[in-house]
């Protein structure tokens, strides 16, 4: 139960309450640069999304399997050269940058042939901006996301698994595809207004941007009282403080049983 | 290479003409991210100027061996490994400071400002051009993040680097050190400069 509930509340929180965009500032550059027209942008979105959970997936296993300390990969390969104590001591972490975008980049390559195989107009469409997903700072984000979650915890039952990476990925690309179809129908009625000569263009995007992430701000405090309502009823029950009145009665009944 | 600018001009073009933030509009994620405050916006200035005059150098250096669609992997995993440089120095010296810039330091690697610097200057031209290219524009994008920043931490908290410059009547500005803020000063920021840009070459506003 309480597994399904983190889910739930990760994707949540991935995709409205802290959206990529909007409050961790990730994905600023498409959301500038390609969000003049929805279809475009959702079609922005879709590969963004499907890159994400992809780049999650390896990270993910990269992490656990090669660059944490006592990662079954690593120490296997260590257990050649050193003794058994020495090999599972191997931190390989401090190279994960360079793992991470050098994975991000390779499947963004296949994205790309898949792309152009499958969907020839879409390809025509995106242009520049597909090999450009790899320098998005979104998927990098998920990835450092989830390496924070699995490498730093203090408690090791708290480390993330594979289905909460996926959700988080998932989710996030989720956000990012709101945010940025949501922008990008806002610019489609702002080439119509009246700006100023100096604001057109980024800097009132960036204006309706702000105010956009004002509004996201509304969810702030959902999740906590979304986690209330889906705990189960006497765990809530064991938490809530007692009245000190309460207090007495159970310490007089006690008392009076023990005599 | 008669028609490429001197490294003196390329050094002066970065910090206003060329400016990463104001005219070109590259390095957003940080831009917003870390300009609640001046002292991580400095920081980060100083951690990007070190990356980008790094791998500037490197890939001046290396940029006979490149083969054309192999060049974004090596751009990238330059700028990585210097990433990591940078990350593991600050995690260590300013232990605090690291928290608090969390994922940002390690997404200098996907900053587009370093990318496209090695695209168009570092990837043609001799390492001391290139080296002085890199030093202007990261003078140019620390000017722009501390003038973010200033506006931000004053209105938002009414001091600057924690010294209370505004009378203490002032009401925090709270929105202003939230992520709406950073949007906003940026997007207002920016219209002035192009204002200032347009009454300058004599436009009609």
């Amino acid at each position: 139960m309480n597994y399904l509930v983190d889910i739930i509340l990760i994707a949540l929180s991935a995709a409205l309450i802290n959206n990529f965009v909007l409050y961790y500032f990730v994905g600023i550059c498409p959301f500038i640069g390609v969000s003049r027209r929805v279809d475009m942008a959702f079609g922005m979105g879709c590969a963004v999304t499907f890159v994400i959970t992809i780049a999650a997936f390896l990270s993910w296993t990269i992490t656990t399997m090669v660059l944490i300390p006592g990662a079954p990969l690593s120490s296997f390969v260590a257990g050649f050269f050193l003794s058994k104590e020495a090999a599972s001591t191997i931190d390989l972490t401090v190279l994960s940058y360079i793992v991470y975008i050098f994975s991000i980049a390779s499947s963004v390559q296949f994205v790309e042939m898949y792309v152009r195989k499958f969907f020839p107009i879409l390809y025509k469409s995106f242009g520049v901006f597909l090999p450009l997903i790899t320098t998005n700072c979104a998927i990098l984000f998920a990835c450092l996301t989830i390496m924070s979650n699995v490498v730093g915890v203090e408690n090791p039952a708290d480390a993330w698994d594979l289905w909460h990476s996926l959700t988080l990925a998932f989710f996030g690309g989720v956000g990012f595809t709101i945010a940025i179809v949501i922008m990008s129908g806002i610019r489609e009625d702002l080439e119509l207004c009246d700006i100023p000569e100096p604001f057109k263009g980024a800097a009132i995007t960036l204006v309706v941007g702000g105010i956009l992430a004002l509004s996201f701000m509304g969810f702030t405090g959902v999740d906590s009282g979304l986690r209330k309502a889906m705990t189960p009823a006497q765990e809530t029950a064991m938490v809530l403080p007692l009245e000190p009145a309460q207090t007495a009665m159970i310490e007089f009944n006690q008392g009076g049983m023990d005599q | 290479m008669a028609d490429q600018p001197t490294a003196s001009e390329r050094f002066l073009q970065g910090i206003l003409p060329e400016n990463p933030v104001y005219r070109q509009l590259l390095g957003l994620c940080p831009t917003l991210a870390v300009t609640n405050g001046m002292k991580p916006a400095i920081t980060m200035a100083v951690s990007v100027a070190f990356v980008l005059v790094c791998a500037n150098v490197v890939i001046s250096l290396i940029r006979n061996l490149l083969k054309p669609h192999l060049r974004i992997v090596i751009f990238t995993l330059t700028i990585a490994t210097f990433v990591t440089i940078a990350d593991r120095v600050l995690a260590a010296y300013l232990y605090q400071m690291s928290k608090t810039l969390g994922p940002y330091i390690p997404l200098i690697i996907v900053n587009c400002i370093i990318i496209c610097r090695c695209e168009v200057c570092a990837s043609k031209q001799s390492p001391f051009i290139a080296a002085s290219d890199a030093l202007g524009q990261a003078i140019g994008f620390g000017l722009a993040l501390s003038s973010i920043a200033a506006v931000r931490e004053i209105l938002g908290t009414g001091g600057l680097f924690g010294i209370q410059l505004l009378p203490a009547a002032w009401p925090d500005w709270v929105i202003m050190v939230l992520p709406p803020g950073a949007f906003i000063t940026l997007g207002l920021l920016l219209g002035f400069v192009n204002w200032l840009g347009m009454r300058k070459s004599g436009g009609s506003i």
